[in-house]
């Protein structure tokens, strides 16, 4: 009797594993599959000017290329310091006193490059963003009057385009950011202004909204507690709001990195966006599929920093069992 | 114990609604002398977590006002703590850190880091927490939240504590268990308490004092019971003692017969009146 009870249960156990199979592999695998054969048959259809639309075969192939180039980038670059180092010790032999001059390569930047040059402005335009956006929000959830002061500017600017800021971060950039030595060049800084700019305001009505909602309960102990304002907003505070705060950072880092490649493509920031404006401009047969390999790369990007940020609220969020996703 | 420790002096409060002010209490007088277990008890909507949260020093009284040992109440503080209806823990912190937040607050100074520690652990150990020292609020039942926040008050060692209907929430066997713990602990460390419950047998058990209010608007004091019973109580002997029985009724026929609830939905209103303005502001955030 019991051992039947036994079997029955194990095969509901068998049931909801085929269930959760189908659900978590097999299916995103069939959608995935779907759209690579829709892309497949469709593409040659598309006659363009470049050619015809390319399928996923060539952009594949162009995957390969990229890495071939950025390959011999890297010979190159060997070879360069290879023989500056034995002309410098030549100089040296000769003349232990010579000056001598330690280049640096000076190659062309590689579609790898880019994407580093990407993600270090995407991250710190959103650092920024961040920094400021959460103090402020922390500000104007607290208390209603500034919150009300500072309210009208979040809703005039929230729905401005990246498109329309970067001219006037341009200029101003360009008049301010004079120097002989420049740390950075101008278009990282004005990249990075413009994603800032952009990605500021979820974090900072999220977190508002979050700070303002913190129970009455718990205000309430802290008022009998007579906490001082610090103590207050960290112990108190804070911890109600993360999960409020972190939706509107993820939001904020998925801003960031649309309106990124954008600002890219204008301010000529050696990213992302310069490339796919640089195969656009170059015009080359190899040019469409390398387009559509840098729009495959930009979404797995996005897709792969949105679950870094989860990851990291999973990992400051008090609350474990919350689900997210 | 004869002198009068906490005083209300013909307290009133009014809160604003949109059709003029309300006014939920009138005229409440009380004096509490030091070491006594006052309870008050009433229909619900009568504004006795009015009378707690003013002594609280978390509504301010319109008319009137609250002495507590020569000075008066005007803000919250550690020295009347609260032991809230929903415990009110921080979600975030383990038992242990929920009390040592007031504990830290409140001995700043004047215990060492080993001494908040031991008082920490001791106020646990009184009610019988010990074993949970280290968990979070979600990971305890109902009766050990309440426990804890029992013991975060009495760890801030106040001059009064307050209850807030502290077992409404619970179902019966552990609201006994706790009542008994309760006793017990008022038996060792003597404190002025005021506890608001609707449990009429609670009231009794507990108490030295009722104080029964009339039903609002303009709720009051309406009469003052003294329970003489001797302590330690228990309450399986209790049940068939005829004095016990007594203030059973008393309290009884005050409620049911002098005080007959007459549903008023505008009491209830006006008493959200002031959570209402709180959560207003949430929204308009959002």
């Amino acid at each position: 009797m019991s051992s039947k009870l036994v079997n029955l249960k194990l095969e509901q156990l068998k049931a909801i594993k085929w269930r959760d199979v189908v659900i978590g592999i097999f299916m995103p695998m069939v959608g995935v599959l779907a759209f690579i054969l829709l892309w497949h048959t469709a593409a040659p259809n598309i006659k363009t000017s470049l050619g015809d639309f390319p399928q996923p075969k060539q952009v594949i192939e162009q995957w390969g290329n990229l890495v071939d180039e950025y390959n011999t980038e890297q010979e190159r670059a060997a070879v360069f310091y290879e023989r500056q180092e034995k002309r410098n010790a030549e100089l040296l032999a000769q003349d232990p006193s010579a000056k001598i001059d330690e280049r640096e390569f000076n190659g062309r930047p590689t579609f790898f490059d880019k994407i580093e040059t990407s993600l270090f402005t995407v991250l710190s335009g959103f650092f920024v963003a961040s920094i400021i956006a959460i103090p402020v929000g922390i500000l104007i959830g607290l208390s209603q009057p500034l919150y009300s002061a500072i309210n009208p500017l979040i809703q005039l600017f929230k729905p401005v385009s990246p498109l329309a800021w970067l001219p006037l971060v341009t200029i101003v950039v360009s008049a301010v950011y004079v120097s002989d030595a420049p740390m950075f060049s101008k278009s990282y800084i004005i990249s990075l202004l413009t994603v800032s700019l952009c990605s500021l305001w979820p974090t900072m009505i999220n977190t508002a909204v979050g700070v303002a909602g913190v129970s009455k309960d718990l205000i309430n102990v802290s008022r009998v507690l007579r906490l001082g304002w610090f103590t207050h907003v960290m112990k108190i505070v804070l911890p109600s709001a993360i999960p409020m705060m972190f939706t509107g950072l993820r939001i904020s880092l998925g801003i960031a990195w649309m309106v990124l490649i954008a600002a890219e493509m204008l301010s000529q920031n050696p990213g992302l966006g310069k490339f796919v404006w640089d195969e656009f401009q170059n015009g080359s047969s190899d040019s469409l599929s390398r387009i559509c390999l840098a729009i495959l790369v930009i979404g797995l990007i996005g897709f792969l920093l949105d679950r870094i940020i989860l990851l990291f609220q999973t990992y400051v969020n008090w609350d474990k069992s919350a689900i997210v996703r | 114990m004869s002198q009068i420790h906490l005083e209300l002096t013909k307290v009133g409060i009014e809160f604003p609604t949109p059709k003029g002010p309300f006014c939920a209490l009138q005229n409440v007088n009380l004096k509490i002398k030091k070491g006594e277990f006052v309870s008050l008890i009433g229909h619900s909507g009568c504004g006795k977590s009015t009378v707690l949260n003013i002594v609280a020093g978390l509504y301010q009284a319109t008319t009137g006002g609250v002495v507590l040992n020569g000075r008066e109440v005007n803000e919250p503080g550690p020295e009347r703590a609260v032991v809230f209806q929903n415990h009110s823990l921080l979600p975030w912190l383990t038992a242990y850190e929920n009390v040592e937040l007031g504990v830290k607050r409140v001995f700043k100074g004047r215990k060492t880091k080993a001494e908040m520690r031991e008082w920490i652990e001791h106020n646990l150990e009184l009610v019988h927490m010990t074993h949970a020292i280290h968990k979070r609020p979600d990971e305890l039942s109902g009766g050990m939240k309440q426990r804890v926040g029992i013991a975060r008050a009495l760890a801030m060692e106040p001059q009064v504590l307050l209850m807030d209907e502290p077992f409404g929430a619970l179902d019966a066997l552990t609201r006994a268990h706790l009542q008994d713990s309760l006793m017990e602990i008022q038996n060792e460390l003597g404190n002025t308490v005021i506890m608001i419950t609707h449990d009429v047998d609670e009231a009794v058990l507990l108490s030295d004092r009722i104080v029964m209010m009339t039903n609002g608007p303009s709720a009051t004091v309406g009469e003052i019971l003294d329970v003489t019973l001797e302590r330690p109580r228990n309450r399986l002997e209790l049940a068939d003692n005829a004095e016990y029985n007594h203030y059973r009724s008393a309290v009884l026929r005050f409620l049911y017969e002098k005080q007959k609830k007459v549903e008023s939905l505008d009491v209830k209103r006006a008493e959200k009146q002031l959570d209402k303005n709180v959560a207003d502001k949430a929204k308009s955030v959002a």
